[in-house]
């Protein structure tokens, strides 16, 4: 790609930081397919980040987080703030490609100038979002959005990314979701700042809510002050209590934008090294690896020992 | 997988499937959604009865490599107003693609707007992606900062 000249990449950078519509787009893009500008862009934008506050919505396929988003989107609005959402989907695992839907349900939006939305795909990333969603909501606080809405691909129970970016993280949960044992297990329920059971006008809604408290209640001091909210997005029932209560938790706990940052930092350093790792075993040790997967089969080697082959030849090389 | 920032990774297409106007019939642009992203678009789709200032928002806020209209009953009369909208948004570097039930003469007139082409009953879905796969590589540059 042919890398434009330094003035042109400043003036694009000034007309980011003012708020045009083309210029956010576009440095998405910039940073998605990891453009050289891109790195410029975003060390420029730097100073301009941690304005926004940043609030996570997670949970799983079909709970409803689109449909939240599109009421909460509503409520933000009236009370006069300006939102930009980050809609992660999954992509395909055979061709690569995706069908981005999610702002088909925040359809009511398309014609505000006080909302932007952006659709992802994952890009084989796991975790709940894409390899570049951090980068994404630092480009959106920089150009000037009050609010910065990030959603999660359906999550299972371990995707919990999006805590680390988040400064509050919104778990999203349908009636009947599952039993106490459900309720009780480590992964995603542990990094909710605001619980939602959403979908609140069907059955089992009361039951869901009081399992979700009673969790809480076996849990650490920390999670005390954990709010379980019941929801019906698509009416907008206590949506307007969804947002107080995000409101609150975020003046609980103010995480700051330099633990964001350093959060976010250290993700991005061990992503590296991880992709790095997986690039020298490949083309470095590929012949090794082959030769060890034989030995393990029939029992010459156990997996451990396999490993500190590998470890030792990495280190050497 | 998305790489790391710095290299030349070139990135999947970002098509937009749509549809303007009071037609609701969508299993063509269903079809065509799903035929792209399995060949590795990424395809924003949306519903039927969208209005071309949504359309533009969505395009402008998307980053669209290529617009596709799914038009079956004469939707394909508001595509010029669609196009208007484009150019006045800044969006003229965006090219659009209408697939369904144009007539010959009808043809000419989207043409003419600035439509690329127009696609008829019996389209290959392979055709569509061709065509689409070239549009976005001759029309679209991720570092062109406008």
């Amino acid at each position: 790609m042919n890398r434009p000249p330094a003035t042109r990449i400043e003036e694009f950078i000034g007309r980011l930081r003012g708020g045009e519509r083309f210029a956010l787009a576009r440095a998405i893009t910039l940073v998605e397919t990891g453009a050289a500008t891109a790195v410029t862009v975003l060390n420029a934008i730097q100073s301009g980040v941690g304005n926004a506050r940043v609030i996570g919505f997670t949970g799983a396929p079909g709970v409803g987080k689109s449909t939240l988003i599109n009421a909460y989107i509503r409520v933000l609005r009236q009370r006069g703030q300006t939102v930009a959402v980050a809609a992660v989907d999954p992509s395909s695992p055979i061709s690569g490609g995706a069908i981005l839907g999610d702002r088909v349900r925040m359809g009511e939006h398309g014609g505000d100038d006080g909302v932007f939305i952006r659709s992802i795909s994952s890009r084989g990333h796991l975790g709940g979002l894409s390899a570049t969603t951090a980068q994404v909501v630092d480009l959106m606080d920089a150009a000037g959005w009050d609010r910065v809405v990030i959603e999660t691909v359906g999550t299972g129970q371990s995707e919990v990314e999006i805590a680390r970016l988040a400064d509050v993280s919104v778990v999203v949960c349908a009636p009947g979701f599952g039993d106490d044992i459900q309720a009780i297990k480590a992964g995603i329920l542990e990094i909710a700042d605001v619980l939602v059971v959403n979908k609140a006008d069907q059955a089992f809604a009361e039951q869901t809510c009081q399992q979700l408290k009673s969790m809480l209640g076996l849990r650490t001091a920390a999670c005390d002050a954990v709010p379980v909210l019941a929801t019906v997005a698509t009416t907008g029932q206590d949506v307007d209590r969804l947002a107080s209560a995000i409101d609150a938790r975020y003046r609980e706990h103010p995480s700051d934008h330099h633990t964001r940052e350093t959060r976010r930092t250290r993700a991005l350093i061990v992503h590296a090294v991880c992709r790095e790792m997986h690039r020298r075993l490949a083309d470095e040790h590929g012949d090794k690896l082959d030769d060890l997967c034989v030995r393990v089969s029939c029992g010459e080697l156990n997996v451990d020992d396999a490993v500190g082959v590998l470890l030792a030849a990495l280190d050497r090389s | 997988m998305a790489e790391a920032t710095g290299s030349d990774h070139r990135s999947p297409i970002r098509v937009l499937v749509t549809k303007i106007g009071l037609d609701g019939h969508d299993r063509g642009s269903l079809v065509v959604a799903a035929h792209l992203r399995d060949a590795g678009m990424e395809v924003v789709y949306t519903p039927p009865w969208q209005e071309i200032s949504a359309v533009v928002k969505l395009a402008l806020e998307e980053d669209i490599h290529v617009i596709g209209l799914s038009c079956l009953a004469t939707d394909h009369l508001l595509v010029p107003k669609l196009m208007d909208a484009l150019r006045e948004a800044g969006l003229k570097h965006v090219p659009v693609v209408v697939g369904g039930i144009v007539p010959d003469e009808d043809e000419a007139i989207l043409l003419a707007a600035g439509v690329r082409r127009v696609f008829h009953p019996g389209a290959s879905l392979q055709a569509i992606t061709d065509t689409i796969t070239g549009l976005a590589e001759t029309a679209f540059s991720a570092d062109d900062l406008r």
